[in-house]
Parts: C-alpha cells; sequence; structure tokens
C-alpha cells in the first residue's frame, strides 16, 4: 500500500520536473534519460533523487575512455573502497558515470553504475569476523572525482550485521554538488533492528543500489502582490450556505420542546376537565405554541 | 490511545486557537522579571568633581560601555553601548562639559554631553597606515578661538575643534610601523613635539606648529639595539625605554631638536636584579616602574640623569595615574595585596618615603588582586586634601573607597557573562516552616482584601501602592528553597574573569560567588579563561544528602591545545569541591547520558590528539561506560577545512603511563565540503534535555504524521565563500547558502537545500523535529527566516487500528541510526524585519506547551514569536479544517507584535545570549538574557492553563461561597417560612 503510495507521489515527482523543467523528454524507470541534447539552462538538477539501476556482482569494469576537457559529456570512473574493522582500505568496486558540463560551465555527473568486485576468502573472513565482533563495515570515496582523492576520502561506515539478508544488501545515496562529492549516506536499503542479530547470508554478493543526489532549491519566499491580496479577500467571502437544520436547530429543538410540553399539558388538561372548554384551551396552547414560533422567527 | 491524543490535541487546539495575549500590565513589570544594569571591567576613568553638582566619574570599558557614575552611590547616570567592533581607546573631559571618547582603533572620535550623554558630535578621522592611538586634550591651548582636541590615529595627528568636532588640521606624521606616543606643549609657545617610535630601532621627534599643523621640524635617531615596548616619559624632555634584550635601560633626551641615547645596564642598578624587564605603562612624576623577578621595580631618574632604584614592591600592586594638586604637586596611588585586604597608599610625587595617606580595606578574597586604581582628590572639612580612589579588582568589579571605607561596589563581571546553567535550590527540610511566610491570619486577610479592592477597582492610589508594593516584596518568590511550580532556581553563570556567581531567580540577587583559583592567572597557567559549565551532578533520589554541583571546564592558554583545567563546585554552597589539573588539553566536553549510583553524570572530554577522557575517574562509572561503550557517537566540525567527522571510541590509549580512562578514538564517516563553493557559518544542535511529549501530529483530515525525532541531529549551514563577508560585499548571483540536516550517528544528510542570493549572518535553533535559521536575502534585500521540519514517513504504516491491536506495529520497536530513514521535509521561509542577534526557543517540562522562538534583536530586545507563524503547512487560504487546527493563513512576512516583546520597555544592552529553563509547571518557561544587562522573567507561551496567577483573589472566592451558602439558608428559611404560612392559611 505504501509502496503504491510511494510510486505515485514519485511519479508525480516526475511529472511536476517534467513539466517544471521541460527538459526529460522520456523518464525510463533505471537510469536518467541521456539528456546531453535538452540541457537544463541554469544548471542543478530540480529532481530531488535520480534512481539509479542496480547492478550485482560480478563485476564488469570496463575501460572508459576519460579524456576531460573536449568532449562536453565525458565518462568518468572513481574507485570504491572498503575496510574491515580498522584495516587498511583496498579497492571493492567502481563507480561509473557520465560527466556533463553545462553551457554556463558548471559539470554535474549522471548515468552513475555501480559494479562491485566480488569478495575474496580473505575478504570473506574479515568480513565473518565483522559479523561476530559486531562491528564496523567501512567505505570511502574521493571527494573529487576530477582530481581524485580531492582535499580527503569522503568515509562513511555500518555496522556489518546490517547488511546481510540473502545475500549482502546495501544502498549508497551519493550527495554530490558538481565534481564534489559531499557525502556518501552508506547502509543497508532497509531497517537495522536494534539488537543486531548475528546471521551469515547465503549468498557472499553484494546486491547494491545507488542513489545520486544533488542540491535541491529552497522553495522562494512567497511575496504576495495585489492580485494574491484580491484572492485573499475572496477567501474571505462567507462559507456556502448551510442547511437550515444546521443554522436554526438550536432553536428549533427549544420549539420542539415547547410544542411538544404544550400539546402534552393540552391532552392532560383535556383528560382532566373532560368536556369543560376542551376546545377553547388547545387553541389556546396552539396559539401559545404559534405566538412562540414567530418569536422564534423574529429572533432570527 | 488514538481518542486520548485526539481528545489531548483538540484541547490543545481549543486553548491556541486564541492568540495567546503576551502583553503583561504596566503594574506587573517587575513582578515576575527583573533586570539589572551593568558595565563591564573598567579601563579608563576620568573623575568630573570640580564645580559640579553632581560629583560623577566617566568611565569605559573592556565591553565598550562608556558610561557616568554617581559618584556617591555608584549608580548610573547614563550610559551608552558601543557596538562589539567599536573598541573606546582613550575618553577624556573638554570644555568641562563633553566626555570625548576615542574609538575603532582611532578612527571615531565622539563628544558626549556629560549631563545626560547625548551625544554632540561625531567625527570620523581616516587615515591610511593602522597604528596605535591616542587622546590628548591640552589645557589653556586654543587654535583661533577653538578649544582643541590632539588626536593621533591611524599615523595622522588630528587637532579637532572640541566644540563642534571639525577637524582643523591634520598631518601624517609616521610610515608603515610608526607610532607617536606622546604630545608634549612647551608653555608659551605655537609649538608642539610629538614624539614616538618608528619600527623597532628607530626614534622620531618632530616639531609642529599648533596653528597650522605645519611640520616645522623632523629629527630622528636609530638606536642599532633596537628598542622593546614603550617608552614611559619622565619629564617633559627625557623618555625612558628598554632595548630589545630587555636588559639595557635607555633614556632618550630629546631637547630642542637634539636627540641623543644613554644606556644604562639593568644590573647597574641592583645587585639581585638580573633577566629581562618589561617597562610598566604608568605616568609616574620623574620615575617609571619596571617588571623583573616577578616584582616590580620603581626607578626615579634625578635632576642629573642618574637612576636610582626607590623601591620594589610585589607584583600584585596596581599604580593610578599621577594626579596635579592645586599647589603644583603630583601624587600618586598605589595598592597593594594583603591577605583578605588590600592596602591604599597615596604618596606625593617627589617624596617617595612619606605617605600622604595610607589606608587598610578589608576586602573579600574572592574578589582577587586588585587590577587597576584611579585617584581623585577632594578638598576635606580642614581644607587638607583627601583622596578618594575607584579600584578595579580580578573578578572586574569596581569600588569607590574614600576615608578607609567602601563607598559603594559594583558588581561589574557580571556584564561578560560566558555561560549560563540552571540549578535546583534546596528542598524545603521539617526544620524551616513555610507557616512563616504568612505572618498571622490578620495580616493574610488584610493583603487579601486590599487584593479585592483592587479586583473590584474601589482600591484607593494608597491602596495601589501598598499592593504594588506587597507584589515586589513578595518574600515568596525570593525564598532559598525549591517551590511547588518550579519557578525559585539558581542560575550559576561564569563570567570572563573567572568567576563563578550564583543568581536567584526571584529577585535576580547573587547568592554566592567563586573565584575560581584554577581560572586565576598563575606560574602554570599564564592566559586562563573558563570554557563551559556542565550539570555534574543532579541528584534526585538523593536530594536530601548530596548536593548538586556543576563541573567548570577552562583552559590555560588561548591556544586549542594548551592544558585544561577543571573544577567542580557545590551550588548550594559555592564551594570548590574537588579540582582537577587534567595533562591534557580540552577541546569538548560531552555529557553523556549516564549517571552513577551517587548521580554524577558520566563526561568525556575530548583533546586535540582526538583522545576521549573519561570523566569522574571511578571504577563504576568506567564499567557504566564500558557497558554502553559501542552507542557512544559524536562529531567534530573542522571550520577551516569545512571538513565533518563522526568519530566512535575504540579502545583503552596506548600511552607510556596506562590510563584506564583514556580512550582512543576512531572515524566513523567524513563530509567533505568543496572549499571553492561551501564555508561552515552556523551550526545548531538539539538541547539535549529538551522534553518532547508526543511524536504524533494529527492534521486537520485525520492524517497522523510522525515527527522525525532524533537527539542526533545537526543542521549546518555554509555561505559561499565569497560571501563570509558584511551584507553587500557580494552580489546575488555569487552569494548563495546551503543548509543541512546531518544524523551525526551515521553522517547521513537527511536533507540539504540551497537558498540562492543569500549570505550570513545565520542564526538557527534546533528544537523537537524542527530547525528555524535567519539569514540575509540579497535578492529581496529583507532579512528572512526559515523553518524545515521533518517528518518520519517510516511510521506511517501504523495509523491502522486492527495493526495496532494485533500488535503489528512499530511503535516499540528500539530506534536505531542505522536503519535508513525515511523522512520528508517540509520547508517554508518568511521576511523577517529585524536582523537577530541570537535565537532560543522555549522549553517547558513535558514539552506539552505549544513553542516561541525568542529572537534577540538589534536593538537588544527579547521578542517572543510564536512557532505557529513558522509552519510549513501555512498555506494562503487554509480550508476551515486546517484553521480549526490552528493554521494560520500564509503571509510573506512574519508579524511583529509589540506587545510580545519580552523586555517590554527595557533593553539587554550587549544581548549575546538566551537561556531558557523549563520550570516544574507545564506552562512557564524561564528565560534569562544576558549581555551587558542580565534580563529574567517568566514566559507562559499558552498562558498559564494550569494554575492561578498569583494575585488571584482567594478572599472573593472564599467571600462569594459564604455569600453563596447564606443566600441558600436565608432562601430556604424564607421558603420554609412561606410554606408554613401558606398552609396555615
Amino acid at each position: 500500500m505504501r509502496s503504491l503510495k510511494f510510486l505515485f507521489v514519485s511519479i508525480l515527482l516526475v511529472n511536476l520536473s517534467l513539466f517544471v523543467s521541460n527538459s526529460f523528454a522520456f523518464q525510463s524507470d533505471e537510469l536518467i534519460a541521456d539528456d546531453e541534447e535538452f540541457g537544463i539552462e541554469g544548471g542543478r538538477s530540480l529532481d530531488p533523487a535520480v534512481p539509479t539501476r542496480t547492478v550485482s556482482s560480478p563485476p564488469a569494469i570496463r575501460k572508459l575512455s576519460s579524456d576531460l576537457g573536449s568532449d562536453p559529456d565525458s565518462k568518468i570512473q572513481f574507485p570504491l573502497e572498503h575496510a574491515f574493522g580498522d584495516s587498511d582500505f583496498s579497492p571493492a568496486g567502481t563507480f561509473s558515470a557520465r560527466l556533463k558540463t553545462w553551457s554556463h560551465g558548471g559539470q554535474t555527473l549522471t548515468k552513475l553504475r555501480f559494479s562491485r568486485n566480488g569478495l575474496s576468502e580473505t575478504e570473506k573472513e574479515n568480513f565473518k569476523k565483522l559479523l561476530e565482533g559486531d562491528d564496523y563495515y567501512r567505505i570511502r570515496v574521493p571527494s573529487n572525482l576530477l582530481s581524485p582523492p580531492g582535499r580527503e576520502y569522503i568515509v562513511s561506515s555500518v555496522k556489518a550485521r546490517c547488511l546481510p539478508r540473502d545475500s549482502l544488501d546495501e544502498h549508497f545515496m551519493i550527495h554530490m554538488e558538481g565534481v564534489n562529492i559531499l557525502a556518501v549516506n552508506y547502509g543497508s536499503p532497509g531497517s537495522c533492528p536494534y539488537p543486531r542479530q548475528f546471521k551469515i547470508p547465503a549468498k557472499w554478493s553484494f546486491k547494491s543500489h545507488t542513489v545520486l543526489k544533488n542540491s535541491e532549491q529552497a522553495p522562494r519566499t512567497p511575496v504576495f502582490t495585489e492580485e494574491v491580496v484580491g484572492e485573499n479577500g475572496e477567501g474571505e467571502m462567507p462559507p456556502p450556505e448551510r442547511s437550515f437544520w444546521a443554522k436554526y436547530w438550536m432553536y428549533l429543538i427549544p420549539l420542539g420542546l415547547i410544542v411538544m410540553n404544550a400539546v402534552t399539558q393540552a391532552m392532560n388538561m383535556a383528560e382532566e376537565q373532560g368536556n369543560g372548554q376542551p376546545g377553547a384551551q388547545t387553541q389556546q396552547a396552539v396559539a401559545g405554541a404559534q405566538r412562540g414560533q414567530t418569536a422564534a422567527v423574529r429572533r432570527r | 490511545m488514538n481518542m486520548a491524543i485526539r481528545v489531548f490535541l483538540l484541547l490543545l487546539i481549543i486553548l491556541s486557537s486564541t492568540y495567546p495575549t503576551l502583553c503583561i500590565y504596566e503594574d506587573q513589570v517587575g513582578h515576575l522579571d527583573w533586570h539589572q544594569q551593568y558595565i563591564g571591567k573598567v579601563k579608563h576613568a576620568v573623575f568630573h568633581t570640580q564645580k559640579a553638582a553632581r560629583k560623577r566619574v566617566i568611565v569605559s570599558t573592556e565591553e565598550n560601555v562608556v558610561a557616568s557614575l554617581d559618584l556617591r552611590r555608584g549608580e548610573i547616570f547614563w550610559r551608552h553601548v558601543l557596538g562589539p567592533n567599536d573598541v573606546i581607546d582613550a575618553i577624556d573631559i573638554a570644555l568641562g562639559k563633553y566626555v570625548i571618547t576615542l574609538s575603532s582603533g582611532g578612527t571615531i572620535l565622539r563628544a558626549w554631553n556629560l549631563p545626560d550623554g547625548q551625544m554632540m558630535w561625531e567625527s570620523t578621522l581616516s587615515g591610511s597606515t593602522p597604528s596605535k592611538s591616542f587622546l590628548s586634550i591640552p589645557t589653556n591651548l586654543k587654535i583661533g578661538k577653538d578649544d582643541v582636541v590632539f588626536v593621533y590615529g591611524s599615523g595622522c595627528l588630528y587637532a579637532v575643534a572640541s566644540i563642534d568636532g571639525e577637524v582643523i588640521w591634520k598631518k601624517e606624521l609616521t610610515s608603515e610601523g610608526g607610532n607617536i606616543q606622546q604630545l608634549i606643549y612647551p608653555d608659551g609657545t605655537d609649538i608642539i613635539y610629538a614624539v614616538g617610535l618608528v619600527g623597532l630601532a628607530q626614534f622620531d621627534a618632530y616639531q609642529i606648529n599648533v596653528k597650522t599643523g605645519e611640520l616645522l621640524k623632523h629629527s630622528s635617531m636609530v638606536f642599532p639595539a633596537g628598542f622593546s615596548g614603550d617608552l614611559s616619559f619622565i619629564t617633559s624632555d627625557i623618555a625612558m625605554t628598554l632595548d630589545s634584550t630587555g636588559s639595557v635601560l635607555v633614556a632618550v633626551h630629546f631637547q630642542v631638536g637634539a636627540i641623543s641615547f644613554h644606556q644604562t645596564h639593568v644590573s647597574e642598578l641592583g645587585r639581585d636584579f638580573s633577566g629581562a624587564a618589561v617597562m610598566l605603562p604608568t605616568k609616574l612624576p620623574g620615575m617609571f616602574a619596571l617588571e623583573i623577578n616577578k616584582s616590580i621595580v620603581f626607578i626615579k631618574v634625578t635632576n642629573e640623569g642618574k637612576l636610582e632604584v626607590v623601591d620594589t614592591l610585589g607584583r600584585s600592586t596596581a599604580v593610578s595615574e599621577s594626579l596635579y594638586l592645586s599647589e603644583g604637586q603630583q601624587v600618586f596611588g598605589l595598592v597593594q595585596q594583603g591577605y583578605g585586604k588590600i592596602i591604599l597608599t597615596v604618596k606625593l610625587g617627589n617624596d617617595w618615603r612619606s605617605n600622604l595617606l595610607q589606608e587598610t580595606i578589608q576586602m573579600d578574597y574572592h574578589r582577587g588582586i586588585a587590577h587597576k586604581v584611579f585617584i581623585n582628590t577632594y578638598a576635606r572639612m580642614d581644607s587638607s586634601n583627601g583622596f578618594r580612589a575607584l579600584i578595579v579588582m580580578e573578578d572586574h568589579s569596581l569600588f569607590l573607597l574614600q576615608q578607609g571605607e567602601i563607598v559603594w561596589s559594583r558588581e561589574d563581571g557580571l556584564a561578560s557573562i560566558t555561560d549560563v546553567i540552571a540549578s535546583e535550590l534546596p528542598v524545603e527540610k521539617d526544620g524551616v516552616s513555610v507557616a512563616k511566610v504568612e505572618h498571622n491570619l490578620f495580616e493574610w486577610l488584610k493583603g487579601h482584601l486590599l487584593k479585592l479592592k483592587g479586583t473590584l477597582m474601589i482600591a484607593t492610589p494608597d491602596d495601589i501602592a501598598a499592593i504594588q508594593k506587597m507584589r515586589l516584596q513578595s518574600t515568596e518568590k525570593s525564598k532559598m528553597t525549591r517551590d511547588h511550580n518550579g519557578f525559585r532556581k539558581l542560575l550559576i553563570v561564569l563570567t570572563r574573569a573567572g568567576k563563578l556567581f550564583a543568581l536567584h531567580t526571584g529577585d535576580g540577587r547573587i547568592v554566592w560567588s567563586l573565584l575560581l583559583d584554577s581560572l586565576r592567572k598563575s606560574e602554570t597557567c599564564q592566559n586562563p579563561r573558563g570554557l563551559s559549565l556542565h550539570q555534574w551532578q543532579d541528584p534526585h533520589h538523593h536530594v536530601l544528602d548530596e548536593n548538586p554541583s556543576v563541573l567548570v571546564a577552562g583552559r590555560c592558554d588561548l591556544s586549542i591545545d594548551s592544558p585544561g583545567v577543571l573544577s567542580i563546585v557545590d551550588t548550594y554552597t559555592g564551594q570548590e569541591r574537588n579540582r582537577m589539573r587534567p595533562a591534557h588539553s580540552i577541546t569538548r566536553v560531552i555529557p553523556l547520558p549516564f549517571t552513577d549510583s551517587v548521580e554524577q553524570r558520566l563526561h568525556l572530554l575530548l583533546d586535540v590528539n582526538l583522545q576521549a577522557h573519561l570523566y569522574p575517574r571511578t571504577t563504576e562509572a568506567l564499567d557504566i561506560f564500558l557497558r554502553e561503550l559501542g552507542n557512544i557517537y559524536w562529531y567534530s566540525a573542522d571550520v577551516d577545512r569545512g571538513i565533518l567527522k563522526g568519530h566512535a571510541v575504540q579502545n583503552n590509549c596506548i600511552l607510556e603511563i596506562a590510563d584506564s580512562y583514556c580512550f582512543d578514538t576512531r572515524d566513523l564517516w567524513s563530509i567533505v565540503l568543496p572549499s571553492e563553493s561551501e564555508k561552515i557559518v552556523a551550526t545548531a544542535t538539539r538541547n539535549l534535555n529538551e522534553a518532547v511529549h508526543t511524536q504524533a501530529k494529527v492534521t486537520s483530515d485525520q492524517e497522523v504524521m510522525y515527527k522525525y525525532i532524533s537527539k542526533n541531529l545537526l543542521f549546518l549551514a555554509t555561505v559561499a565563500p565569497k560571501a563570509v563577508g558584511p551584507i553587500g560585499s557580494v552580489t546575488p548571483e555569487e552569494s548563495w547558502l546551503v543548509v543541512y540536516v546531518i544524523d551525526t550517528v551515521t553522517g547521513r544528510i537527511l536533507h540539504r537545500m540551497t537558498h540562492h542570493g543569500s549570505q550570513g549572518p545565520v542564526q538557527a535553533v534546533f528544537s523537537e523535529n524542527w530547525v528555524v535559521y535567519h539569514y540575509f536575502n540579497l535578492k529581496a534585500h529583507r532579512y528572512e527566516i526559515s523553518v524545515i521540519e521533518i517528518y518520519d514517513q517510516s511510521r506511517l504504516d501504523n495509523k491502522d487500528i486492527l495493526k495496532l491491536l494485533l500488535g503489528k506495529h512499530n511503535l516499540t520497536s528500539p530506534i536505531t541510526a542505522y536503519s535508513r530513514p525515511e523522512v520528508i521535509t517540509k520547508s517554508q521561509s518568511y521576511f523577517f524585519t529585524h536582523s537577530v542577534k541570537t535565537l532560543a526557543v522555549t522549553s517547558t517540562a513535558k514539552g506539552i506547551t505549544s513553542k516561541q522562538l525568542l529572537l534577540g534583536t538589534i536593538g537588544d530586545q527579547v521578542l517572543a514569536l510564536d512557532k505557529r507563524f513558522l509552519d510549513p503547512r501555512r498555506t494562503i487560504n487554509p480550508t476551515q479544517a486546517e484553521k480549526e487546527e490552528g493554521i494560520i493563513p500564509l503571509t510573506d512576512s512574519l508579524p511583529i507584535i509589540p506587545q510580545s516583546y519580552v523586555t517590554h520597555a527595557l533593553k539587554v544592552e550587549g544581548l549575546r545570549g538566551i537561556t531558557t529553563v523549563p520550570a516544574k509547571l507545564e506552562s512557564t518557561t524561564l528565560v534569562f538574557a544576558y549581555g551587558v544587562d542580565l534580563f529574567f522573567s517568566r514566559l507562559a507561551p499558552s498562558r498559564t492553563y494550569d494554575s492561578l496567577t498569583e494575585d488571584f483573589s482567594y478572599a472573593l472566592l472564599l467571600i462569594t461561597i459564604v455569600a453563596l451558602v447564606t443566600a441558600i439558608f436565608v432562601t430556604w428559611i424564607w421558603s420554609e417560612k412561606k410554606e408554613l404560612q401558606e398552609k396555615w392559611r
């Protein structure tokens, strides 16, 4: 149910971004469209999260051309390194992406793919040790893609016991600013309930999800013009007419009570006095009730 | 459960549907709040006692205050707080009616009217080269008809007319690195001499025509060995200084045109003078003072140019400037330190042996040593000269001494508060009776009758005055025990002087004060300063047998790697309970959420080597810590490099001496901000003690939104490196503001958002699931306030009642930061008229009461703003249901309601911080604002819905009940009688 809703929201968002930027002719569900022809004027992409597809191991690293500058779009790749507990970092996989240069000089990353190297036997042993000790599994990527590793590596870590499902599930959310990586949110794709259970994965391979995230624009402060003020005035129009009962129930109920009271009294009178002057009495009561009603009406 | 929430929310809505009126009535001022005015540590003082009906002293202080004090009682006649960057260099009195101040490195000259403090004129003196600055007001020297003020600043000498501040002439005297230090006015000529040093080795003397500013003669001479420090002027043609090694005294003779140096080795003065000497800035007649070997040596220069040691005094001696008596004699004052007393001596300039005056004054040990002394003379009854002295002590307090007594004192240390913490008062013990407060029944009734009169508006003016007096003097609020509502507390404040004060929240009086020895200047600690205050022990279970205490953390020097100092102070008695001198430095103190068996809180202290040290150093604390080792995380921000790092504790340090309380740390995550586009300007975290009542928020359409409440959230704001400067230094295109919400356990960026065309200064406050920040929008040319609210999506499916019934919900599962958070953020921005100095938020005991933002405005006032105005769900046309929920229609700017100034008509000059403390009563929060002034008040953001007001007339209630009961009886008897009569009829 929730996932459906989420899907709906994401479709809505995608639609919205399509509408706003007027640039993505087609939105693939696994990769963002190759949008070189439809460059957005003004730089940063508006969609908050661009999901990219899942690639599972074994890896398939290909030599990619990385001659920058001449080509507006150039392929780029950067390594992912991992460490078990406090060990040194060693290569674990490769991210490859397309570097898009905008007309105003800004550069952004699109089409992010990730391929992970298979775990070697020693690495599996190390990982098992981590699982036993509930220790940290750490990863790092360079902070600058053009001049790696930049000033410093971006480090992220997770308790190793959060990763194993059937295989090892991991989720990367890479926050980018131009060609700089700001941070990597790394962890399991779902929850990691607190008393972390010790569990050896069935398959020693990684199932990776990667998401690339660029900066969001803050919503503008609303500036109200005359027009809006007019709208505001309209907003203060009286609410739609309510039903008669809804409006006057507070008068009608006492009125009803009075009438009922009067009627029962009249009946009692009639019973008591028998053939005294029944007609006159009832008439009086009815008149009284009528007077009451007119008074009530006037009160409105 | 759901029903309860709904009913509760309905109640809340009803409560909050009316705009809470914050304003108080005129007669309530000073009833709930108190306001104290201070000036700060006095730097200069000028007495104005001659021919003045009201004797006063003009002072300038380190808080950049210029003030006129009543010499009789020490009250402030008037005072002006200049900006934080407008440091006062010199003050003086001109024409007998203007106070002249020179500030901002000798560039701004102002004149204030002496009686009322109004500014008369202001001149900006622009110069090219930065230099030292001074002010000199010659007596009996006129240019044309104008009395003149000479100002040296920025390498130029100015003659300024003292009547209107007009610059008569300006002369550029020195080039780079030069400083004129003295002006000399020879009698009967039109020439002034300006003398000073250029660089470190050249002495310069200038002759200048007074009328035109024309340079008549410039002579200079180089001293090859180089000078160190300043010149000390002995007579009008001799100055003393030291050479660069500090071991040779140089006498500079600069008679008309010719300069000559005479050198004397310091060791020639006496047998035990060795080592480097330092020239002390004194202005004594024919004398100067050196500091050698931790003692002060006074040296007289005889007419033949011989040097003669007059006396050697302890280092803690304060010397005043010389004062001219009417007979042409000069006197000066000395203050020496004794234990628990000070000795004031006034001596004649040419006769060291005899004292004109020697007085011993008892002085509290916790005042420290005398730092400055200013003396003034007056004519005694027997027409001899009497002397009074103004003394500035180590704790920044100010005293006026006269006839061996303290005439008045001011606690001006409180003008420089660096940290505040609230502490509980002792519990009422059986021995202390409550009944004593209400003297007797008669008094009590009388008081209530008066109040009743006031309520019924039949009180005479006398009665009203009596009611007012009763309110203000209510002994209830200044008692030294805990009260039921939790209004009475102690505010423990740490001042820059290293002194702790305990202020009573009832009336603001000082309960105790303690000058911490660990924060005093000593051999090992050259430049100590206090860092922060932390709650060390806050007993709840052991209330009756343990006193609460605070931890004072400080460091020995300005540099971050200097050794730290720790003190633990009992907050009931004000005694230092324990003093620790850790060998390591202190970069941060992290209070941990664990306490040991005597309820001492565990603290983790981090040093520059990224090692964590556990306090208290007991095995019990260590056991608790080791149990929780895996769940302790913290972050550090390197502002210069733009790197954030997350850390966790690893294992024991590997040191030469094994220390089981020291732990190594490991880096878990890092965020590297691109240095070319972002620079950290502000961070905000949640207050760790904050109580959040409910995680769920029910919206008008019966939807539940779950607040994302985590104590590990960090708000971070960065701006473009170009936009770090003041507003207007960049164009909107090249400035931006990026805000982050970061989980500090895993380093996840939960939200990142860019405000284009905006820049700092950024002020932010984080509370519950929202953060509010204030910045400047360059495109709109206005200040803006934005709000970000964070909601948890992962709990959304808990709405299903069936699931709740079957227990298939995740409401009770422990929250872990390692689960991927599914959060959504909502954000909205509004224009705001004021620039804001500081932001705070009200906090209440259970977090039920709606919140208010407290904004410290540029006008040094505290403005309360309802959080409902900063709700991202505001729309232009809210639906009826939304209106019922309390959503205000969206406007582009936030309203400033004049009645919602917490400080009402008062100003908290130099406002630096606002602290809120929850009272025990849920509706009420205590607000303490501090700067140069102090202000304390009680706030009820949704009004006091849970208590009757203090002036509620119980008598009226009682009388009404009695009257009703009697009326019932009377009418009953009547009706009985009537019925009887009916029956008899």
